[in-house]
């Protein structure tokens, strides 16, 4: 049979965790280092060879041309009833496939890269809480990757949920890896309670639809059954499926960082770097969109409506979370609201998609799924050049940088080319996918194409902006050269991985996407991989290099003079932008005034004062009884005696009683 | 024998209860002892009555009466072994002396 | 008629020298007592024709425990040798007496009550035949008692060891 090794993608990375995990301390570090590579180095070959296997050896299907969707194994782990039955399985579709490629591949550039960064910063942090670090690291990013890697082969929504909350797991350890410093550990609790809070209203959804349909499978073609049980539960509830739907995405919206749900993404940049760019980057914050993009065909089919509020909701968030990235002084911040932005993009193109069919209404679906691939590699590769300046830099934020193109010119390149494929120029990977993906919201309504143009243009601005602080202007180090550490090139493990990368955001663009993925399956053509531009791409162009001139005139002078103005002349518009426009303060209230206050304090009262004291009566009473009674053991074994000869005379006479 | 039941049996309940008044009033260990050898001494009449009055051919009352005169003089001989201990720790016979033995 | 009689001579001395036992102050006249109603008891045996028995509970009894009484007596209270009195408090008196007459009445009513006495067996005036009694004590087939009887010989084994460790004279180095 086919894909027999397929257990091995799941079973790797999880013995490596034990491995990690339980003898990672007993362990020297490379050691540890070295497992986790190598075994994450087989699944990345193995990802490849399932690929190439998928698509080009077994490839499409004779009869209906699709690439089948096939289950390696799916058996049961719990039983629910005789028809809900909760299944573990491993499910190949041209999606699951890509996702798999996008992970270990991620994942693979990332623990490479690992071994230079997390030994600099063991070097420079020489606590005693940091000592095991290094292997505690690898070990959780081996179970982060094999939860992820579980995720998207789910056969249906329940296992796709249990490691969905594996991954928010995974998410939590890694954000609060530095432990000692508070602000990491407020950072994990925040982002673990915001993404279960969207959990639950997955959870709710779950229950919704598997109570109504009868169960877990959510992927027609595995399932054909399921298209005539939805379509009998459609015509009973019309409500339910859409409610369902709505609800699990909210659960997506959480974990993909959706407005109002955002607030926990931009501080999760507290964690090491390398877990920002495979976990808040590339990975875990796409399980939103990918979850979306599972369940595309019910949602397009029965919710249509919903879906196109899921396509308002997240442009929003892009132009929201743009304009927020124009005025981080945090880069990594800035890379985290940009990723924001773009995941709000890919949602966008699954939103406005209205049918299931490649070139009418369902462009945005292959588009969205494009740009996933493209954006994991150069979103990547950007977080993992940012961790690469943090370590020489020693700090996050920019006013420490500027100037850096002297001394880091691999690692400047590599941003560079990092930028440009983000602001959608010509022919890096940015531009194809973010084209379609405009192409597809000029189908759904003009208004939509020219908003999401507006946000590329943006895009283009706050990626340049952040590229020139960095690696133009003022240098930080020759203001004062003789007190300054001397930034230089970083080591060889960690530009490998950019250029790899930086290479791979090259070339993403060329790969005929559209053959391997779409809405029906059936292969199309991406238009402009063949050089046929359309008034759409020329637009979007146009905005990125608006985007781009603007950056450049702003913040490639040494001092930023213009920035500064607008910062004077709009200064009420430029704070609120600093502060994200008060959203996690709205959050703050919201939780601490309106919840604590009104639900929490009552609950508090209640548990102190009835619950706390009913249990402290009972034990004041057992102990005032044991104190009344103590006395009765006198140590008197003649009272002893009568007393018990009363109780054996008393007894006898209630017997008497009963039994006469 | 002509001797009704009842008699010895009222007989024993007597002294049964004449014991317990002992072990109940007296303070000295030694008389609590002996009051207790009267309680034990009632239950072998009933023992031994009952055999022999109610089930004549058989032999179950008559040994447990023998044994139970057996395992009598044994805890006499250790009751008293612990009360010359008692004496010699606390030089005291009184019930009351050993009372902190409770803890 | 005879036996009747030798009975209410029987019981009068049980119960007296039993009363006497508990109320005296003396605690040598209690232990004299006490072999008064252990005689008794062993004419009660008599009575009942089982010679046996009644000669185990003059010897093992009145000849054995009785002297130990003494003996412990002796050695306990050997300051106050035989002018150990008692003081005994009042209401522990009161109590105890209305604690046993209330005991005696319930028993007394259970008697009343229960009817097993109706199954009394006419008995005829023969000794039980001792070559029964000690097949019986030493046989070990059904209702017969050779193994409690080693048990009690190991036991009364146990009880002479353990009584000679805890009555011992500590070693004072």
């Amino acid at each position: 049979m086919e894909y027999s090794y397929a257990f091995l993608i799941l079973l790797l990375p999880f013995l490596s965790f034990l491995v990690l995990g339980l003898c990672g301390m007993k362990m020297k570090k490379p050691v540890a280092g070295f497992i986790g590579t190598i075994m994450l180095g087989s699944l990345f070959a193995m990802s490849l060879y399932t690929a190439y296997e998928y698509f080009f050896v077994i490839g499409r299907d004779a009869a209906t041309g699709l690439y089948p969707t096939v289950t390696v194994f799916n058996f049961t782990w719990l039983k629910f009833t005789e028809l809900l039955t909760f299944n573990i399985g491993f499910r190949l579709t041209p999606i699951s496939v890509m996702m798999l490629i996008v992970i270990t591949t991620v994942s693979f550039m990332v623990h490479i890269y690992s071994f230079g960064y997390m030994a600099e910063r063991d070097d420079k942090y020489k606590f005693e809480e940091y000592e095991h670090g290094f292997q505690r690291f690898y070990a959780y990013l081996s179970l982060f990757t094999m939860s992820m890697l579980g995720l998207v082969v789910a056969t249906n929504i329940f296992q796709m949920y249990m490691f969905w909350e594996l991954v928010g797991v995974c998410s939590y350890l890694l954000i609060g890896f530095y432990y000692p410093k508070h602000s990491a550990v407020h950072a994990s609790k925040k982002a673990f309670i915001v993404t279960r809070f969207a959990d639950l209203f997955f959870l709710i959804g779950i229950l919704f639809f598997s109570y109504y349909v009868g169960t877990f499978n959510y992927d027609m073609n595995a399932n054909p059954e399921l298209i005539g049980k939805l379509a009998s539960v459609a015509a009973k509830y019309s409500w339910l499926l859409p409610s369902a739907l709505f609800l699990m995405f909210i659960g997506g919206a959480g974990k993909s960082a959706m407005f109002p749900l955002h607030i926990w993404l931009p501080d999760a940049m507290e964690g090491p770097t390398p877990v920002s760019a495979l976990i808040h980057a590339a990975t875990m914050v796409v399980a939103g969109v990918y979850q979306v993009a599972s369940l595309f065909p019910i949602w397009v089919q029965y919710a249509p409506n919903q879906l196109h509020w899921v396509a308002y909701i997240a442009a929003f968030t892009s132009f929201y979370a743009a304009a927020v990235a124009c005025c981080q002084s945090d880069i990594k911040r800035g890379l985290a609201f940009s990723t924001i932005s773009q995941i709000a993009y890919m949602l966008v193109a699954l939103g406005v998609s209205y049918a299931v069919d490649n070139h009418e209404g369902g462009l945005g679906y292959m588009a969205g799924m494009f740009h996933l691939f493209t954006h994991a590699m150069f979103k990547a590769l950007l977080f993992l050049c940012s961790g690469a300046i943090i370590v020489i830099i020693g700090s996050n934020f920019k006013q420490y940088m500027g100037g850096l193109h002297k001394y880091m010119p691999i690692t400047n390149i590599c941003f560079l080319i990092g930028c440009i494929a983000i602001s959608g120029v010509w022919p890096l990977a940015g531009f194809f996918s973010k084209d379609e993906i405009v192409s597809a919201c000029f189908e759904f309504s003009p208004f939509m194409g020219w908003f999401m143009t507006l946000v590329s243009g943006m895009t283009a601005f706050y990626m340049f902006r952040l590229y020139y602080v960095i690696f133009w202007g003022q240098s930080y180090y020759e203001l004062d050269p003789e007190n300054r550490k001397k930034p230089g090139e970083v080591p060889f493990v960690m530009w490998g991985p950019l250029v790899f990368l930086a290479i791979v955001s090259i070339f993403a663009g060329w790969i005929p996407f559209g053959h391997f993925v779409s809405a029906t399956g059936q292969s199309m053509e991406i238009g402009l991989q063949h050089f046929e531009f359309t008034s759409v791409a020329w637009f979007s162009l146009l905005a990125a290099a608006i985007g781009i001139g603007l950056a450049t005139w702003m913040y490639l002078p040494k001092n930023n003079p213009v920035p500064d103005m607008l910062a004077k002349k709009m200064p009420r518009l430029h704070k609120a932008a600093l502060n994200r426009f008060y959203i996690d303060d709205a959050w703050q209230f919201f939780t601490h005034k309106i919840v604590f206050g009104c639900f929490s304090k009552p609950i508090a009262w209640f548990d102190r004062h009835v619950i706390d004291g009913t249990f402290n009566f009972m034990a004041w009473s057992a102990q005032e009884a044991g104190e009344t009674i103590r006395p009765w053991q006198s140590g008197d074994v003649r009272s002893y005696a009568a007393w018990f000869l009363t109780g054996t005379v008393a007894l006898t006479l209630i017997l008497l009683c009963i039994l006469s | 024998m002509n001797i009704p039941v009842e008699y010895f049996i009222a007989l024993s309940t007597l002294l049964f209860f004449i014991g317990v008044f002992g072990f109940v009033t007296r303070r000295n260990l030694v008389a609590m002892l002996i009051s207790i050898e009267l309680i034990l001494n009632s239950v072998d009449i009933n023992f031994a009555v009952f055999n022999r009055i109610l089930f004549p051919a058989q032999f179950e009352g008559f040994f447990f009466t023998l044994f139970s005169i057996g395992v009598s003089a044994a805890e006499t001989a250790v009751a008293l072994a612990i009360i010359i201990n008692v004496y010699r720790n606390y030089h005291s016979d009184q019930v009351n002396s050993i009372e902190n033995m409770k803890f | 008629m005879a036996n009747l009689v030798m009975f209410c001579i029987l019981a009068v001395v049980i119960l007296g020298s039993a009363v006497m036992c508990v109320i005296t102050k003396r605690i040598i006249r209690a232990a004299t007592f006490l072999l008064f109603v252990l005689f008794g008891v062993a004419g009660i045996y008599f009575l009942l024709d089982y010679t046996y028995l009644g000669a185990a509970q003059i010897s093992v009894y009145a000849g054995g425990i009785t002297v130990m009484y003494i003996f412990a007596i002796q050695l306990v209270s050997k300051r106050s040798l035989q002018g150990l009195i008692e003081r005994v408090k009042g209401s522990r008196v009161i109590s105890g007496l209305l604690l046993s007459l209330v005991g005696l009445a319930t028993v007394g009513v259970v008697l009343i009550k229960n009817n097993f006495i109706n199954a009394a067996a006419q008995v005829t005036d023969t000794e039980v035949p001792m070559d029964q009694i000690g097949t019986a004590l030493l046989g070990s087939g059904k209702y017969q008692y050779v193994l409690p009887f080693e048990f009690i010989s190991v036991f009364l084994l146990a009880c002479i060891i353990g009584g000679i460790m805890i009555a011992r004279k500590e070693d004072k180095k």
